[in-house]
């Protein structure tokens, strides 16, 4: 039971990931590729009627921590509690920029709330990419199941490293490379003109760098925590998530060299469900090594609730979320296909 | 008190008594919403669509604020609380997740419909968006009643060896019978916020002689939801908490009440201070024997006070939880008799010229409030010094790795943001008022259409 739960939190992160990732992405090139009043204005109808729901899964999911596997929940929210409350400050920061900016006419007015939104996302995706590095890296888990990490040491990955240090800032930047590419593949799909083209460029600007980040991300894996290996060659099949990863990336070259941006956004859908998918498999059935004593870290089996919890809950999660996914459907077909600048249609 | 502990419960307090200020005025237009758009349905009357419009407009505003300022709890048991969530993860888990996967997702989703969908869904289908929007926060009101109702009155749980809680049953939890009367009530309090709000802008167009149209329908729907629920409110949802409570947790309906010593006829006190380091009531303006027959319904029945209880189950701040009280009660029957005579010069039909009327209703907003604000420091102080009550005591709850420093710091923070997103949201709030529920200009659905030059 605890390795369904295992699955079904690993699921909802990566659908938040990919849901908020990528309107984190078309916020991290909104001031990049949408100069004009209208451009911008384009750029927040992509996001407009969703991303307020993709933010649910992450609430969602941080619910389903608690309840699953509340001594993981306790511990890691205790212990990242400074880079746990920037990302709340700049979740709410990035809130009001999509929602205020367009309350009121004036030039300041929206150049603060657009300043707002594209500097929230970039950092926080590159908090997301430095919160999964650290899960990776381990943290300084103390006897009691507890630890507390500031927000940087010596930069150096050691038994008591800092939120930040060389690998962790890497995972971020991967994040952020990413969550742009991503988020560029998004834009160009949802619109027309010049946003379109501006993003249609930006992504394949950026796919080389992010072919090597990933690359590089993954040698500074091995090269920290080699035993991550180990799943992979006791279950040799898992090698099939790494193989995606690489066919994901050609697709997305292809698929933007055609300018089929609908194909460059399931692939960058598919390369992100992949990387982390490929982390779980790696780090299971630990979900929070620790740097100091192996014997401290945490795992699915020391964490988790009693087994009538989990047990019946899988049964209401799996109606609730099934009812969810079902409003999900519906509500982006609603607004499917290209968005316009219409008066009487959206806000925005 | 223990610095550490202090800070942290600060934190809690600020945050959460912060983000209700949103949520309650939201869950409280949600079903005034429905009513308009009922109304707009069956009679064709594009007043009532446009009254709607506008009410949207400000849950809008009201419904982002409260997102915003809702994640950072749901993160707050583990970064404050983390031993409390490490214990308590079986039972309270249950409930978060059902809030999220059950509430959220319906109200989020339908509420992109509800605002950017009105010309694709057509009249009918937007009314369901705005239904299903209704249901959601409603939905997620019950749910996280049911988390604080598990705290305040324990059920269905089993304790393990390592002190941990576990649920022993699934409905038992759901079905918490202090949760089902603090639903009731809270829920009750929050249309009166929405009745209110809904009211004073009527009340300040009538006074302002602009949009009279719809300021009559903002004040003839206000004051009846007001009228229903403010007696709702006392009678029997406060009425059946109140007892609840003085069976379940006697110990906090004496302190409620400061009253220091057990006796039979016992008085209500409605004005005075209480003076904890002398255990009496300054200034009292009591009415005797009225809290024995409020509480079990004879003049002569005994009453417990403080005295009857050790000293360390008191809770401890015995003035705020007193005052919190009073304040709560006082202001309920103050929305009682204003909504009352409301109703009844509406019923005379003499209410839309009746200034001075309409006066009192508009100073009146920001009076629900502070009652619910009330009201929830109430149960939460009443609660003290327990986190979950009689098992384990706040002190056994906070994060054990996070200092008191860092608490400040993110304390501090959080202030600083708050404040903004206050004067922010305020500001939006006001343009819209000020905008009015115009039919010429072409307003969006949900938001004001930026108009390029």
């Amino acid at each position: 039971m605890q390795t369904v739960w295992f699955g079904l939190v690993a699921f909802m992160l990566t659908a938040y990931v990919i849901l908020d990732g990528f309107d984190i992405g078309a916020g991290i090139l909104h001031i990049v590729v949408a100069k004009t009043n209208d451009e911008r204005r384009l750029v927040l109808r992509t996001i407009g009627p969703v991303w307020d729901g993709n933010e649910v899964w992450l609430i969602a999911a941080g619910g389903t921590l608690y309840f699953a596997f509340p001594a993981l929940y306790a511990s890691s929210f205790s212990g990242f509690y400074l880079p746990l409350t920037i990302v709340l400050w700049l979740l709410i920061l990035r809130g009001l920029g999509i929602e205020f900016r367009a309350h009121v006419n004036n030039t300041v007015w929206r150049g603060f709330f657009d300043g707002a939104f594209s500097l929230s996302s970039v950092l926080l995706a590159i908090f997301f990419g430095a919160a999964l590095g650290n899960v990776i890296r381990g943290v300084p888990l103390l006897a009691n199941g507890y630890f507390f990490e500031a927000l940087w040491t010596n930069w150096r990955v050691g038994p008591h490293p800092g939120i930040l240090d060389w690998y962790t800032v890497l995972c971020g930047a991967v994040a952020l490379i990413t969550l742009a590419i991503h988020g560029a593949h998004y834009v160009a799909m949802k619109t027309t003109g010049e946003v379109f083209e501006k993003s249609g460029r930006l992504a394949s600007r950026l796919w080389i760098p992010l072919v090597v980040l990933t690359a590089a991300s993954l040698v500074a894996t091995l090269s920290i925590r080699r035993e991550l290996l180990a799943n992979y060659f006791r279950h040799p099949v898992l090698f099939v998530v790494p193989v995606t990863v690489v066919v994901a990336l050609a697709w997305m070259r292809r698929a933007t060299r055609c300018s089929n941006y609908t194909h460059a956004f399931w692939a960058s859908c598919l390369y992100l469900a992949m990387m982390l998918a490929g982390a779980a498999a790696a780090l299971y059935p630990n979900v929070l090594p620790a740097s100091t004593d192996p014997a401290y870290s945490l795992t699915i089996y020391n964490t988790a609730t009693g087994n009538y919890s989990l047990t019946l809950g899988a049964l209401w999660w799996s109606f609730g979320m099934l009812v969810a996914i079902a409003y999900f459907v519906f509500v982006y077909r609603m607004f499917r296909g290209k968005v316009s600048l219409g008066k009487d249609e959206h806000g925005y | 008190m223990d610095s550490v502990l202090l800070v942290h419960r600060l934190h809690f307090a600020f945050s959460v008594t912060f983000h209700y200020l949103f949520p309650q005025l939201t869950m409280g237009l949600a079903p005034l919403l429905v009513v308009l758009k009922t109304i707009a349905l069956r009679t064709k009357d594009e007043r009532y669509n446009q009254a709607a419009r506008f009410w949207a407009r400000i849950f809008g505003i009201n419904f982002v604020v409260g997102v915003v300022t809702g994640i950072p709890l749901e993160f707050q048991f583990g970064t404050n609380w983390a031993h409390f969530s490490r214990l308590t993860g079986g039972v309270i888990g249950q409930p978060l997740v059902m809030e999220g996967v059950f509430a959220f997702f319906l109200e989020s989703a339908f509420l992109g419909l509800f605002l950017f969908g009105e010309e694709r869904l057509g009249p009918i289908g937007h009314w369901w968006a705005g239904f299903a929007v209704f249901v959601g926060s409603w939905l997620s009101g019950f749910f996280i009643i049911t988390a604080d109702a598990w705290m305040q009155h324990p059920v269905a749980y089993q304790r393990m060896p390592d002190g941990s809680f576990q649920v022993t049953s699934f409905w038992g939890v759901l079905l918490n019978p202090w949760a089902q009367l603090q639903y009731a009530h809270n829920m009750s309090g929050a249309v009166i916020t929405g009745a209110f709000a809904m009211t004073a802008v009527g009340a300040f167009y009538l006074l302002n002689r602009r949009y009279e149209e719809h300021g009559r329908i903002f004040v003839k729907v206000g004051v009846i939801a007001g009228v229903i629920f403010s007696i709702l409110q006392l009678f029997p949802t406060g009425d059946a908490h109140g007892r609840f409570l003085a069976k379940n947790q006697p110990v906090a309906l004496a302190a409620m009440e400061a009253l220091w010593k057990s006796q039979r006829g016992a008085p209500v006190v409605l004005i005075g201070q209480p003076d904890v380091e002398r255990e009496r009531i300054d200034n009292p303006v009591a009415v005797n024997k009225a809290l024995s027959f409020l509480t079990y319904g004879s003049f002569g029945a005994e009453v417990k006070g403080l005295d009857a209880y050790p000293k360390e189950d008191w809770p401890e701040n015995i003035p705020l939880l007193y005052f919190s009280y009073h304040i709560m009660v006082g202001l309920g029957t103050i929305f009682m008799v204003v909504m009352v005579v409301a109703i009844l010069l509406l019923w005379k039909g003499r209410l839309f010229r009746a200034r001075w009327m309409l006066w009192i209703l508009l100073l009146c907003v920001p009076l629900p409030y502070i009652a619910n604000t009330a009201g929830w420091l109430t149960a939460e102080l009443g609660r003290q010094p327990w986190l979950v009550y009689g098992l384990l005591r706040t002190a056994e709850g906070f994060s054990p790795t996070v200092s008191s420093g860092n608490a400040w710091f993110t304390l501090l923070g959080f202030m600083g943001i708050y404040t903004v997103l206050a004067i922010f949201c305020l500001f939006l709030v006001l343009r819209v008022i000020a905008q009015g529920p115009a039919p010429a200009t072409n307003v969006a659905l949900g938001k004001v259409a930026t108009q390029e030059p």
